[in-house]
């Protein structure tokens, strides 16, 4: 184990970058999400959930695929250049992380998503243990330890000092490059630290969910539940829930029309529009109350399903904290856990 | 693009069927000179103009958009500019609230007789968009492929 | 926050109205979530505080569909965009039985700047403290109540409801600012200025749509940015165009019809204060056709359906 003060970040940052792009939490108009690190960068680590997950990186909300342009009477098909230069992604939080472990699922799984992957191939990342977990937290439900999150590098920030562990070769290459900037440490204080987070995750309020009502069998027992019809009915159908959540990965593709072709781009979209998945038939799924339904089922329902009962909530609570509603999946995991009794 | 001595603004003027668009015709049959760069749409009223349209304009490439309708008081349907007219002015009032500077934009009344003014109108508004330089700040980066 | 369910309880029981929309006790006391309540057991969770910021008056446009009467509980701002809703007809006064209900400011989560909170006290309706205390998974903190006040409860409208059938409760003066500091701020900026601050805020729309959804204004059946049929169908931020324009085009869209009742800028989960576009044309709209609120009345012309032959020439600087 290694460490380094606080006050030489921004020397480690640089170091990270080094001629790479490194992301990582980034402060722009009052609010923290991923973004490209620069010397002017407004870095901010102490902030426990950026808005939007680190999902964006690997996934972007928005991409170019294709361009077709027309010269000389010819259509020319240029694809999207796959990732090829290596990227750090510094600063992920345990839930993020174990999403990425969803999306992998999903992308990776045959047929491989070919811009997925080479993100996954070229990205190293380097996680954050969470000091100070949130009110809306409750990861540990979906098995996530945030006192020791996964990753190539996991970090902690024990008062004015950043630990650094490496777990695998990509994290052993990035702590060798980083040479003298980190100095040995022995574990005592991240030991100390683990079990104030581990004491901290006992007392949070929904750590101790059930989760005895979902998984594949859900997906027959709940669906026909009259449940749904209370618990979405102040749903706004609008899609900060999909869109902060750092596991959905619905998208859609569209076209643009440039000055001399067209661009194809994929973007994410969201269960809750009413044109999600518009087909010529119309819509398979007419009303706000289906589409509500459709994101839980998908997540603590249809997901576990097809891969070995693997929920597709982690549990980082941002659709708690965001919803204009209040609404969200510990209301809806709990409307059935009452259910039963 | 880099503003050269040479660069050219692109003007988009959406001009009534009834008067501008007529007063842009005599400005031509009468051999009065405007710069070519000023492309213009037919609409049939002013108040067709949604405002929408001014910002497909500045996306598309537009550095500068300008809207001619009849005088106030002759519209062909009685009172479709001066529904224009408010929505050009806060329309145009948000713009510059958001950094398109306000000479991006203009509204300016041709009747089918004003032939002269047609000519001059555009004289004057692409010399003082050319002065603004190219609009980068409402473009959408795809058009310049 | 008892004498509202006794009171809607009574109207239930003696069938004068079918439901109740009113707000629903969370998981917390800060996350209520508008609700219709159709029996007098489920109104135990009626819950009615500081958090309850939620304006219910579009949700009446769904309630107008149903059998019979909904009441509903609008506080005095709520009253207005429900007003202006009835002016553009997408709502049955005949179907609505409408509480008034006092305010005394409503409270951002958002705003209190404390990890973990569990408890907030004194956000309690009618009595609310000046101090809120607020219990935190790392200890103790306290906050005045204004400082936690959502933006537009410093600029509050009034204390008066525009349209009820009773009123019950009291309101508080909440006003401590300027409506249109901070519009006027961003007019005096240079045009590099303007054009870098709302870069940088519009930067952040995720395009979730929130803000739209949530408007009582933005009520058409079919948005014109989820129309395929119209190329205006935007999903992706691909360019900084696209939220320039969602934006632009949503608040001129709302123009004369915006009460400025702040939910936007409410939801909004970058934290975006949408409300300086619509405040904006409201601006404008007081400074070159008169003085105008949406939502105060049926009768008076609205600005962008109406005009006078001697209305100023567009051109920026007059407003």
């Amino acid at each position: 184990m290694y460490k380094i003060s606080k006050e030489n970040l921004n020397a480690l940052y640089a170091a990270i970058a080094g001629g790479n792009d490194l992301f990582l939490p980034v402060k722009n108009a009052g609010q923290t999400n991923f973004g490209l690190w620069t010397e002017s960068a407004d870095v901010d680590i102490d902030t426990l959930k950026t808005v939007k997950s680190a999902k964006d990186i690997f996934f972007p909300q928005s991409e170019s695929l294709y361009q077709v342009r027309r010269q000389d009477g010819k259509l020319e098909i240029q694809g999207e250049a796959l990732r090829e230069k290596p990227f750090v992604v510094f600063g992920i939080r345990g839930c993020d992380v174990k999403g990425m472990e969803v999306l992998d699922k999903v992308f990776l799984s045959d047929p491989v998503d070919g811009y997925y992957a080479a993100r996954r191939q070229m990205g190293t990342i380097v996680s954050l243990a969470c000091g100070r977990p949130e009110t809306s937290c409750f990861c540990k439900v979906f098995g996530v330890d945030c006192a020791e999150p996964a990753g190539d590098v996991v970090t902690w920030l024990v008062g004015d000092t950043l630990y650094w562990e490496a777990k695998t070769k990509k994290g052993e290459a990035l702590t060798e490059k980083l040479g003298n900037l980190l100095e040995k440490a022995d574990t005592a204080d991240v030991e100390k630290e683990k079990e104030k987070i581990h004491a901290i995750v006992e007392r949070l309020p929904y750590s101790n969910l059930s989760l005895e009502k979902w998984g594949a069998a859900a997906a027959d027992q709940n669906f026909d539940s009259p449940l749904w019809e209370q618990l979405y009915s102040p749903c706004l159908a609008c899609g900060t829930c999909t869109f902060v959540c750092p596991t959905c990965q619905c998208y859609d593709i569209k076209d643009y029309t440039t000055s001399s072709g067209v661009q194809r781009y994929r973007c994410w979209d969201s269960c809750m529009y009413s044109d999600f998945t518009m087909m010529a038939h119309g819509n398979n799924r007419t009303s706000q109350m289906q589409r509500f339904r459709q994101r839980f089922m998908h997540k603590l329902a249809y997901f576990p399903a097809n891969n070995n009962g693997m929920f597709s909530c982690v549990g980082c609570g941002r659709c708690v904290d965001k919803c204009p509603s209040h609404l969200n999946i510990v209301k809806v995991i709990k409307a059935f856990e009452k259910e039963g009794q | 693009m880099p503003v050269t001595e040479n660069w050219k603004p692109t003007i988009v003027a959406f001009c009534c069927n009834w008067c501008s668009y007529a007063g842009a015709d005599l400005a031509g049959s009468s051999r009065l000179a405007y710069p070519a760069d000023v492309k213009i749409i037919k609409v049939p009223c002013s108040c067709r103009v949604n405002p929408m349209f001014i910002l497909r304009a500045f996306e598309k490439g537009a550095d500068g958009v300008i809207l001619c309708g009849c005088h106030p008081g002759d519209c062909h349907y009685s009172t479709g500019n001066y529904y224009a007219r408010r929505r050009m002015t806060l329309l145009f009032s948000m713009l510059d609230y958001l950094g398109v500077e306000e000479g991006r934009t203009r509204v300016e009344w041709v009747s089918a007789a004003e032939g002269v003014k047609f000519s001059e109108t555009m004289n004057s508004f692409v010399e003082k968009v050319r002065a603004l330089g190219p609009n980068v700040r409402l473009g959408d980066l795809r058009c310049k492929n | 926050m008892q004498e509202l369910i006794v009171r809607a309880k009574e109207l239930l029981e003696k069938g004068e109205v079918a439901r109740v929309l009113g707000w629903k006790k969370g998981e917390q006391e800060y996350d209520a979530e508008p609700a219709f309540f159709e029996t007098a057991e489920s109104l135990d969770n009626f819950v009615y505080n500081g958090f309850c910021g939620a304006n219910l008056s579009k949700y009446m446009i769904e309630a107008g569909k149903k059998e019979g009467k909904t009441l509903v509980f609008l506080k005095p701002c709520d009253s207005y965009s429900y007003n202006q809703l009835l002016r553009e007809h997408r709502v049955d006064r005949e179907k609505a039985y409408i509480i008034g209900v006092g305010c005394k400011g409503k409270l951002a989560i958002s705003k209190i700047p404390f990890d973990g909170i569990l408890k907030v006290s004194g956000a309690q309706y009618p009595d609310a403290q000046e101090i809120l205390t607020v219990e935190t998974l790392y200890g103790t903190e306290t906050i005045p109540y204004k400082d936690a006040m959502l933006e537009r409860c410093h600029v509050c409208k009034g204390k008066d409801h525009v349209v009820y059938d009773e009123l019950l409760g009291e309101s508080a003066d909440t006003v401590d600012a300027d409506r249109f500091a901070e519009v006027e701020r961003i007019e005096k900026m240079s045009p590099e200025e303007k054009f870098a601050y709302f870069q940088s805020e519009l930067s952040k729309c995720i395009r979730c749509n929130a803000c739209r959804n949530v408007c009582p204004a933005c009520s058409c059946r079919k948005c014109v940015f989820d129309s395929t049929a119209f190329d205006s169908e935007q999903k992706a931020n691909t360019t900084s165009f696209e939220e320039k324009m969602f934006h632009i085009i949503r608040a001129f869209h709302v123009a004369g019809r915006c009460t400025d009742c702040g939910e936007c800028s409410r939801v909004c989960p970058q934290g975006i204060p949408l409300h300086l576009f619509n405040r904006k044309f409201i601006k404008d709209i007081n400074a070159l056709y008169g003085e105008y609120q949406a939502g105060s009345d049926l009768e008076c012309p609205a600005p962008l359906t109406s005009f006078t032959t001697t209305d100023a020439e567009p051109g920026v600087g007059r407003g």
